[in-house]
């Protein structure tokens, strides 16, 4: 079914009777060529391009929970394409591209709104940082703009400019980042995948990966053995576990990030706003909750829940900037678990084993980057070669001393 | 989450500074015909366990020691705590 204004009108006039299931509930075939473990964000864009794209349909996308219960559904919503490194900025302005496309693209609302993120800058030697980044961003055909202090008051008049220790010098600002609904993403993929045959199986877990003789064979799940030409790891945080089904270790760790919403207000913050001097970040859900939210604890966890001393940190960096958050009160608080890697960058590559493939790592990055990271794994799975603006997201590259560490702090994936 | 600690008893992890597994301790010998291989696992490859995982903590706002905890890292529970040096010589390091 094809939706659309005409659509809402009849279907709201003969009681909404037509609609019908967006997805199907397929059982397992025996065999399918390609098999993505991962009904998130990713697995599921990498499945409607896979369709879409590449005209690869025998795919399954086998899913331990139900769809959207994982990141996809737990991240705080914000698109952005403003990355400094060779390595990295062509592919998130390739993602925020596809996110400017995608609702018609996949004739479904994610409600794409580009209200534009503001990064404060409280030094000089941040502000020459944010040059270099904007230059960065504009060589890759991205837009970004420096703010001073009146321009920064026009957008946002409630910061607080002049805070006593960090107080706001200007702004990278990046007119088309901003906010999409990220339930809707995964819903239209779905939806998307499904209608162009792909089997979303959700509730089936993966169990085991069969390996003969160096080449994949299929995956056993919790409902019976799959066989599988091509086997795609696409599990975000649970990445780690997956990989030790197929006895890989990866240069990731597991981490909790913890997100914040505030009870519904007026519309009172524009965009996206974030804090250069502590790590919080801010927007306003089209709801009206301020949804916000800062560091990962930084110790390893696969426990979806975090502690107290970063929710402080979190509210600290909050009152820092706009001192009026601390009249919100508090409505929900959640926590996600990050495939964090050795340099702060993922990884969409192939593995030693023959048709295994790994998408991962992606830190608290993943949203953003999902359409691109779905094209880019396509194009990976369909061709057997890396995409262009993907092709420095190899597994091997830290042995090759070819880190895209966007932070300069190291193999430390907790500082990253 | 408590910490433990064997000298000073129970304080707050946020005392502390997390560094990561504990394998960490184990450097691999530079002079070996493998070192490069050795040391690209030793430094970015981990075994990231659903479950019991030891690992380096530092007591930064303390006594600055570094502890070897035992934690479940799908509850948080704290099962064991040990000082790193203890640790590092029973794998035969001298100090």
């Amino acid at each position: 079914m094809r939706y659309s204004a005409l659509k809402v009108l009849t279907q709201g006039l003969t009681g909404n009777k037509g609609w019908t299931p967006a997805w199907r509930e397929p059982d397992p075939k025996p065999e399918y060529d390609i098999v993505i473990i991962g009904g998130g964000g990713h697995g599921l864009a990498t499945a409607y391009y896979l369709a879409k794209e590449f005209g690869v349909t025998n795919v399954a996308v086998v899913e331990k929970g139900w769809l959207g219960s994982g990141n996809i559904g737990r991240n705080t919503t914000i698109i952005r394409s403003n990355y400094l490194l060779q390595g990295n900025q062509p592919f998130y302005e390739l993602s925020l591209k596809l996110w400017e496309g995608l609702e018609q693209d996949f004739n479904y609302n994610a409600m794409v709104s580009q209200r534009g993120i503001l990064n404060l800058i409280h030094s000089d030697p941040q502000r020459d940082a944010f040059a270099r980044r904007a230059n960065a961003m504009r060589l890759s055909g991205a837009d970004a703009e420096l703010l001073d202090r009146d321009g920064i008051r026009r957008m946002c008049p409630f910061l607080d400019f002049d805070n006593a220790r960090f107080p706001i010098q200007g702004a990278l600002w990046q007119p088309r980042g901003g906010t999409v609904r990220h339930d809707a993403v995964a819903w239209g993929y779905a939806r998307g995948a499904d209608s162009r045959g792909v089997d979303i199986l959700q509730n089936c877990e993966v169990t085991g990966i069969d390996i003969e003789n160096g080449v994949v064979r299929g995956v056993q799940t919790s409902k019976g053995p799959i066989r599988a030409a091509k086997v795609a790891m696409c599990a975000a945080g649970s990445s780690g576990r997956v990989a030790a089904l197929a006895g890989l270790r990866l240069p990731i760790e597991s981490h909790v990030l913890q997100a914040f919403v505030s009870e519904g207000l007026k519309p009172v913050i524009p965009g996206v706003i974030t804090f250069g001097a502590g790590h919080f970040y801010v927007s306003q859900s089209d709801k009206g909750g301020l949804v916000f939210g800062g560091d990962i604890d930084g110790y390893n966890t696969y426990a979806q829940r975090g502690n107290l001393p970063v929710v402080e940190d979190v509210c600290e960096g909050g009152m820092a900037i706009m001192p009026m958050i601390g009249r919100a009160r508090l409505l929900r608080m959640w926590g996600g678990v990050m495939d964090m890697s050795m340099d702060g960058s993922p990884i969409i590559d192939a593995t030693d084993t023959d048709g295994l493939y790994l998408n991962a790592g992606w830190c608290y990055g993943g949203f953003k980057a999902t359409p691109a990271s779905g094209l880019c794994y396509a194009h990976l799975l369909a061709t057997g070669q890396p995409h262009e603006t993907a092709r420095f997201f190899r597994l091997d590259r830290f042995r090759r001393g070819a880190m895209i560490d966007e932070k300069g702090v190291g193999a430390q994936p907790n500082l990253h | 989450m408590i910490i433990n600690h064997p000298l000073l008893g129970p304080r707050d992890a946020a005392e502390f500074v997390y560094l990561g597994d504990a394998g960490l301790i184990g450097r691999p010998d530079g002079m070996a015909d493998n070192a490069a291989d050795a040391f690209h696992d030793y430094t970015y490859l981990r075994d990231n366990p659903a479950g019991e995982h030891r690992e380096l903590w530092y007591h930064e706002q303390g006594d600055r020691s570094w502890l070897v905890i035992t934690r479940n890292t799908l509850t948080h529970d704290i099962t064991r705590v040990e000082l790193a040096r203890d640790v590092a010589r029973t794998q035969g390091r001298s100090r």
